[in-house]
């Protein structure tokens, strides 16, 4: 079958996709987009990390023909052709990268994290890229990028600093019910 | 393989008469780690996240209807209120990515007996809705589960929401892993306290080939609550009540040795679980501070 969709702004589509085929396959051998890295295939690791409709996922989990129409970001779309988004010179600057394996996943779950709060504290840090494995151990230095990007104060309401805009979390079907149905603050334990 | 994305839950359960063997999907949580390593090759697979209807949720008659498509995320954000010890076993599942995709109706569907949303289900008595195309039944969370991944759900079926009480009182949920997050439970325990109806709620997780209540727990409990007056009086619980609730918590259980832990190990960590969640729980109660 056909998947359609657009992938960092871009309309772009696949011919031959097999129906039981994850985005993440589509990504990498069908559409020469292998920023998005394959390796547990059952959300584990976290290395395909993209967004879909703005909200962050595992490329991996998602059936292809599910994104049909959606708008896709990968860790492709946030640099600027040369210019490396301020979440990507972070991890540089923190020798937050060893092998690198790991690394397009953190940086876009590193970006969805400071896009929803610009100035995360240590644990909000931990449990935003738990999904996120290293094997390479360099979780501290991960951390030191993370702590680096936030403090440079870039990140604002409105989200990313490069100017350049992710798509609005609009992907979720149907509304939200209820006539006092918006977001509550208390959290819900640990 | 068919690909098929009805737009609509009719379209959905005219698909599911016809098609009775196409595998739903919605968050892919399950279902794709199943395709990704050739574990299943179903003839039609049946996409729910065009479906509007199971998206949403609302409130009426005292209780919250939760559509199957519901992420834990959005419960996260949006029933922390309503329906806590739901939200706070949400919080648990996986990571950011699984939270987004996964859905409370896909945890229903998979019926793991480590499924993180039972026991909250089950302590507050849950109804799931579920449909074909011949109409709509509501089946009581304790006939839900039937089997190890196995449900009281039809091949035609499709689960549409689940209907649950807004909490009344306090609400807790823990598990064990190892670690706090992408863990699958190696046992865990969902609490409700009921103050306005004198009721106390359970769910047993990971310990059993269901997830199970623990009725001589719930028996138990309420029977102190009532006799001492508690309820009422916010007094501190003994520590002997709470100990025996322990007990009657582990001695529900029903574990098994595998590969994330020992049948003993399990049921004396569920013991610690239901004591400590109580304590959690009564304190709230006490204080009124959550």
């Amino acid at each position: 079958m056909r998947v359609s969709c657009t992938i960092n702004g871009e309309p772009r589509h696949a011919d031959d996709v097999w129906e039981g085929e994850s985005l993440l396959y589509v990504l990498r051998e069908r559409l020469g987009l292998p920023g998005s890295k394959n390796a547990c295939e059952q959300g584990e690791c976290g290395s395909c990390s993209v967004y879909l409709d703005g909200v962050l996922v595992c490329a991996c989990l998602v059936l292809a023909g599910q994104a049909e129409g959606s708008e896709v970001v990968t860790v492709e779309g946030l640099a600027a052709g040369d210019d490396l988004h301020p979440v990507q010179e972070a991890f540089v600057e923190a020798g937050a990268v060893q092998c690198g394996f790991c690394t397009p996943g953190l940086i876009v779950a590193t970006h969805d994290l400071l896009a929803r709060n610009p100035s995360p504290t240590d644990p909000e840090i931990r449990e935003a890229l738990a999904g996120n494995l290293c094997r390479c151990t360099g979780y501290e230095k991960v951390l030191d990028a993370v702590r680096l990007a936030a403090g440079r104060g870039l990140w604002t309401a409105t989200g990313d600093p490069s100017g350049r805009g992710l798509p609005s979390r609009s992907g979720a079907p149907g509304t939200r019910g209820g006539d006092d149905a918006g977001p509550r603050a208390g959290e819900a334990g640990t | 393989m068919e690909f098929l994305q009805p737009r609509s839950l009719p379209d959905a359960l005219a698909i599911m008469a016809e098609r009775p063997d196409a595998v739903p999907i919605a968050g892919g949580t399950d279902v794709m780690v199943e395709l990704n390593f050739d574990r299943r090759r179903p003839e039609a697979i049946l996409d729910l996240t065009r479906v509007p209807e199971l998206g949403a949720w609302d409130r009426s008659d005292g209780g919250v209807r939760v559509g199957a498509g519901v992420t834990y995320t959005r419960a996260i954000a949006e029933l922390a209120g309503d329906l806590p010890g739901l939200a706070i076993a949400a919080r648990t599942v996986g990571s950011p990515q699984i939270r987004n995709r996964g859905t409370i109706g896909g945890n229903l569907g998979s019926a793991s007996p480590a499924g993180d949303c039972h026991p909250p289900l089950l302590a507050v008595g849950a109804e799931v809705e579920v449909a074909s195309a011949g109409g709509a039944r509501r089946v009581p969370i304790d006939e839900f589960f039937t089997g190890p991944k196995q449900s009281a759900l039809e091949p035609d079926e499709l689960i549409c929401a689940v209907h649950l009480p807004a909490a009344t009182g306090p609400q807790q949920f823990a598990k064990i892993g190892t670690r706090n997050a992408m863990v699958i439970a190696v046992c865990s325990f969902g609490l409700a306290l009921d103050p306005a109806g004198g009721r106390v709620g359970t769910g047993i997780g990971s310990a059993g080939p269901t997830p199970l209540r623990a009725g001589e727990a719930e028996e138990f409990l309420e029977g102190v609550l009532s006799s001492e007056d508690l309820w009422s009086s916010r007094a501190p619980l003994g520590e002997a009540a709470v100990a025996r609730f322990g007990e009657l918590v582990a001695a529900a259980a029903r574990p098994i040795d595998d590969v994330r832990g020992t049948a003993a190990y399990r049921s004396h960590a569920l013991g610690v679980l239901a004591r400590r969640t109580l304590g959690w729980a009564w304190d709230e109660h006490r204080t009124g501070r959550s």
